[in-house]
């Protein structure tokens, strides 16, 4: 618990890994950051129907993992659908994962792997 | 059950006996100690909801069980999905009144993050818990709008309505870490609850039966055994007397036949200080 509190006090950005519309919002809210140096590190990732899907996990092993700065992990749904497996298995408290809607799916709270955590908790 | 427990593996003394007492009494209060957490971060997990306030409007804290928060996380999450469809809404306006795409524009030109979270922590019951608090970052320029020679109006309105989606979002997430905290915490201190109160103490307890029970035999055996020892005494110096007895009679016997016995006397004295040597030398024997 001391070692989470410690490195929660660095976490100060928010990430997103969305299609177009979302990410697009998003950063017109001010969340978009690119880090500095000449591995530039952006927060986002936007997701269209080109994109693989081991791109898609591997931005997510990155923000989860690797990048010690992002505090909220914002997914549109639909692409947490696409890399269930592994948001399943991310039971970190930071950061903290955020299932969101997109325009075109809307949310459904039965696929939510928070909730579905929380659902087996209680045994419903 | 208690059985099934066993017990642990000590000597039965007094010092030991003495030492489980006082590990009962430890586990005894450790467990209303850790009951009385649990319960207390049962209740809380309730109260990070009021961080979650604008997205709970409606809902008054009146209730505070557990399961609650299962239901109140499922609103927030559904409420969740309006801002997002709204903001979505508005940004479908910048669209038709940009003419175009802006998309890729914002993409290239984030370059500093002008909305920032920090985390906060609360201490409740000895668990740090994580709240972030959203705040804007002073000093950036965020893009600047370049090249966005029309419909400034609705991208301006559309900001502001993404980062209001954006700040439900930060609280909607510290809810969720919050109660993602909060329930680890409560499991393990349950399960040392449990632990104490169906493992520890019933073994202790075990134990200190145990040892009472064997110092009792011991106790048993000592009486039987001092018993024995003074029965033994007993039946020694019955058994002296007796021959003092009969060797004073025999001296008195001698006396009347013949008087110049007298002589003899302390002679006699001196067997019968051996005697009392010849029972001390017994006692010895038996002790």
């Amino acid at each position: 618990m001391a070692a989470s509190a410690a490195t929660s006090k660095d976490r100060q950005f928010l990430a997103v890994i969305g299609d177009e519309d979302s990410v697009t919002g998003l950063l017109l809210a001010g969340i978009g950051h690119v880090s500095d140096g000449p591995d530039a590190d952006k927060n986002f990732l936007v997701v269209d129907s080109t994109t693989e899907t081991s791109t898609i996990e591997e931005r997510f092993q990155r923000f989860t993992q690797d990048r010690k700065d992002i505090a909220v992990l914002l997914i549109n749904q639909h692409v947490a659908e696409r890399i269930r497996h592994k948001v399943d298995a991310f039971t970190d408290p930071f950061p903290a994962i955020l299932e969101i809607p997109s325009k075109d799916h809307p949310y459904d709270p039965e696929k939510d792997s928070v909730l579905k955590r929380v659902r087996r908790l209680f045994g419903e | 059950m208690s059985g099934a427990v066993g017990r642990e593996a000590v000597f039965p003394t007094r010092q030991s006996l003495g030492l489980m007492k006082n590990k009962l009494k430890g586990a005894e209060i450790g467990h209303s100690l850790l009951k009385r957490k649990s319960e207390a971060l049962t209740k809380y997990v309730s109260i990070p909801i009021t961080i979650s306030r604008y997205i709970l409007t409606f809902h008054l804290l009146a209730n505070r069980r557990f399961r609650e928060i299962t239901r109140r996380i499922d609103e927030a999450k559904q409420k969740m999905g309006r801002v997002m469809q709204i903001a979505a809404f508005s940004l479908a306006e910048v669209s038709y009144a940009v003419g175009g795409d802006i998309g890729y524009q914002i993409q290239e030109s984030a370059k500093q993050a002008r909305f920032r979270v920090r985390a906060k922590q609360e201490n409740v019951s000895g668990v740090l818990l994580p709240s972030f608090e959203s705040y804007l970052q002073e000093g950036v320029n965020d893009f600047g709008l370049t090249g966005l020679g029309k419909g400034g109006q609705q991208i301006q309105r559309c900001r502001e309505t993404y980062a209001r989606a954006v700040e439900t979002l930060v609280e909607l997430a510290s809810l969720q870490t919050a109660f993602l905290i909060l329930d680890e915490v409560i499991k393990v201190v349950n399960r040392r609850v449990n632990a104490i109160e169906h493992v520890i103490i019933p073994r202790t307890e075990n134990t200190i039966k145990y040892i009472n029970s064997e110092l009792d035999e011991l106790d048993r055996e000592e009486f039987y055994r001092l018993k024995k020892v003074s029965g033994k005494k007993k039946r020694d110096v019955a058994a002296a007397d007796a021959e003092i007895l009969a060797a004073r009679q025999r001296a008195a016997e001698e006396q009347a036949a013949n008087p110049e016995a007298a002589a003899k006397t302390p002679s006699t004295k001196e067997e019968e200080s051996t005697d009392v040597l010849g029972e001390n030398e017994d006692n010895d024997v038996i002790f």
